[in-house]
């Protein structure tokens, strides 16, 4: 499904032409805000790749090329939804009001989480583990039909669940556990497959013999592949999904075909296993470009997109000032919060590593 | 109740028909002693003394926190109407609905992970692992995410957590049925492990793993499901995880926990009988382990055979010997000696018995202890 052409017309195919209602009835604001946050998304990345490549990041995990599915997805969620990432949707945290410095702290190893989802719009943690957030998430949204917090008919308070994982991540048990747990205790959640084509080196081919967006079918849930660098499709299918999902109608499943342009993360070389045709051909159907286009035909300032363009690279300089400022934790974050109650290995251990420090001449920090 | 009763009620020895010796009686501990209670507001309820199996106290403890907390719900395959393969959770679908006893899909990892999820929504899930050797899809789970999940967030969530997980051999099943894979989890930084050894204690430590906010792996040894005991259902005892002496002795130490408490017990009246007094220490909790009383016993004995169901290498008992090795060297008056089952996967069931540690093994122990 697509609204947007990679020429940049509003053009929707057949299944998507009554998604455009929900379009036409967003104002200026929301559809410049679209380009704000994919500009703002594509320059951090930037910024986190430059800093990785200074040794201030031990990783970098780039989004470039996939800014539309995340940007359209999240925009669709509200405030009192929830949100279980993967580890690349650091536009997603951003517009549910993530300060990226948390991002960039976790990656130079000095947390292990980084934020409270209770204060940044119900965003949670990045999960590494391939696929365990999508049991995460679909607990929670158990929990929320539980709670008779969704299907009451009120839109401020009704909730689901959206979860973000990736094409490599389809083929992990968990993923197919998680949509067997949905669909029996009918979650009101969504499924939300970011399809960039490559888990690390191998291509989603090796993944998946049949298209993933036909995955959900066989689980007995809603399946949709829609066009993952056209924000237009990615806002309103995801909003769809969700006003159904916090309707009490039950979880639905999306691909959302996209590219990573970049590497998989800062330690990968993707010019091992992949082609300059295809990083061309997906160059052609960037997600910025074509909304640019789009915006421009539609009467959008030469001043618009040099603030969206300035607001981006102050928020760059920013988030890359105050990461270089970062001071690694204390050593008593190694046995703080192991467990929520007191524990004598905790205890005998932090009053041994104290000792043994302080025992160097002059003592230790 | 008398001094006999309670010694016998620590010791989880006491026989079906001698609990009602106690000072409650037969009366107090059935429905009838329960209502009397209830007819008289003014005083303490007291509810007395049950005699009830292990599998059955645990379906009290069970019904004693679905009543006393709706946040609890329990999860697990086959626990709604036919109560689990156990019976453990029978009727309690029943009486608490299916929004508190769920039928599950039939998937380990599935059932953890969103048991994590409901926890973040402010559940206290109770999750049932069937056997033994089905708890490896949820390894995952446990160990990347469960046991990290409050250090992730910064303390800011916890994870009342509890996975009942049936354990241990001597019911003469199938492979993947009787195992005792309970180092891996208290390998594991961020899990709390425990394990009863009695009806009574099972009753209080299920209710008490499931109040703590960490996630506790509940192994119940399958089969002590169904020997019958004394249940004291107004005083718990000691701490959930504390260990303690359950019977007194003065030449060697034996420690152990869940089903091996009944083999130790078994081992020390054979070797009273030859004139060896054994002093029986019920372990209880395999993380944290209180080696406080452990370490008292082995100051008086010097000697300490540790026994248990697990394969011997890198296991809990592995453990106990170490850190008792390094805390009470002096007392020592002989090798701290293990008895396991063998580093083997668990045989074909009809040889269990050469398998398992028998009160003969832990005597042969005994005895190496007492040649030094």
């Amino acid at each position: 499904m697509q609204l947007l052409t990679p020429q940049g017309e509003l053009r929707p195919s057949p299944e998507a032409e009554a998604y455009l209602p929900l379009i036409e009835a967003l104002g200026d604001d929301a559809l410049e805000q679209f380009y704000r946050d994919m500009t703002v998304s594509r320059r951090i990345d930037v910024t986190g790749a430059n800093l990785q490549r200074q040794g201030q990041l031990a990783l970098w995990v780039p989004s470039l090329g996939q800014e539309a599915a995340q940007v359209g997805s999240a925009r669709a969620a509200r405030p009192q939804d929830h949100i279980f990432p993967s580890y690349r949707e650091h536009i997603a945290g951003m517009i549910r009001g993530l300060d990226p410095v948390r991002i960039f702290a976790l990656l130079r190893g000095a947390t292990l989480g980084g934020w409270n989802p209770d204060e940044v719009g119900n965003f949670h943690l990045y999960t590494l583990v391939l696929a365990s957030q999508t049991l995460h998430s679909t607990g929670y949204a158990m929990g929320i039909r539980f709670d008779g917090a969704c299907g009451t008919g009120d839109p401020e308070t009704d909730a689901a669940v959206l979860v973000y994982y990736g094409d490599g991540a389809t083929s992990q048990g968990d993923a197919s556990e998680a949509l067997v747990f949905a669909s029996s205790y009918q979650t009101p959640q969504v499924f939300f497959v970011q399809n960039n084509q490559w888990a690390i080196s191998v291509p989603v081919s090796r993944q998946s013999r049949s298209p993933l967006g036909l995955r959900g079918g066989g689980f007995g849930m809603p399946s949709l592949r829609i066009d993952g660098n056209d924000v237009l499709v990615s806002y309103a299918a995801s909003r769809v999904a969700l006003e159904e999902a916090r309707a009490g109608e039950g979880p639905t499943f999306i691909e959302a075909l996209t590219y990573r342009m970049g590497a998989h993360t800062t330690a990968d070389d993707p010019t091992k296993y992949r082609t300059d045709d295809e990083v061309g051909y997906w160059a052609e159907r960037d997600p910025i470009s074509r909304y640019r286009t789009w915006l421009e035909s539609r009467g959008a300032s030469a001043e618009f997109f040099a603030s969206a363009d300035e607001e981006a690279a102050d928020v760059a300089s920013d988030v890359r000032k105050r990461a270089l400022e970062l001071t690694a934790p204390t050593r008593e974050k190694i046995f703080e919060h192991v467990y929520s109650e007191a524990h004598p290995l905790m205890v005998e251990q932090a009053a041994w590593l104290d000792a043994y420090e302080n025992g160097f001449e002059g003592g230790a920090a | 109740m008398s001094t006999d009763t309670e010694e016998q009620l620590r010791a989880g020895a006491i026989e079906p028909d001698a609990a009602n010796v106690g000072e409650a009686g037969p009366d107090a501990a059935g429905p009838a002693g329960v209502a009397a209670a209830a007819d008289a507001p003014d005083a303490p309820a007291v509810k007395g003394v049950q005699t009830l199996s292990m599998a059955k106290a645990i379906t009290a403890g069970l019904r004693e926190a679905l009543r006393g907390d709706d946040r609890v719900l329990l999860m697990g395959e086959d626990i709604g109407p036919l109560g689990g393969v156990f019976r453990v959770t029978e009727g309690l679908q029943a009486e608490f609905g299916e929004h508190r006893v769920l039928d599950s899909p039939l998937a380990e990892s599935g059932i953890v992970g969103t048991a994590i999820g409901l926890a973040m929504r402010g559940y206290r899930p109770v999750l049932e692992i069937q056997f033994d050797g089905f708890i490896f899809p949820a390894f995952d789970q446990i160990t990347t995410q469960l046991s990290r999940m409050t250090l992730r967030h910064e303390g800011r969530i916890s994870m009342p957590i509890v996975i009942r997980v049936p354990y241990g051999g001597h019911i003469g099943s199938i492979e993947h049925h009787q195992e005792s894979p309970e180092a891996y989890f208290a390998h594991t930084p961020g899990l709390r492990v425990v394990s009863p050894s009695s009806p009574h204690d099972a009753y209080w430590m299920i209710q008490e793993a499931i109040a703590s906010n960490d996630p506790v792996i509940f192994f119940e040894p399958k089969s002590r499901y169904w020997p019958k005991g004394p249940v004291d259902l107004d005083h718990s005892g000691v701490p959930l995880h504390s260990s303690r002496v359950i019977r007194s002795g003065t030449d060697v130490t034996v420690v152990g926990h869940g089903a091996m408490i009944s083999t130790l017990l078994q081992a020390a009246d054979i070797a009273a009988g030859e004139g060896t007094s054994l002093e029986v220490v019920d372990l209880r909790s395999l993380s944290p382990i209180d080696y406080g009383p452990l370490l008292e016993s082995v100051h008086r004995t010097g000697r300490l055979v540790v026994a248990q169901e697990a394969y011997g290498s890198v296991s809990v008992g592995s453990e106990i010997a170490a850190t008792v090795a390094e805390r009470a060297f002096y007392a020592l008056e002989a090798p701290v000696l293990r008895v396991s089952s063998f580093d083997t996967p668990f045989p074909p069931a009809a040889l269990e018995t050469e398998y398992l540690p028998s009160p003969d093994r832990v005597l042969e122990a005994v005895d190496r202890a007492l040649a030094y």
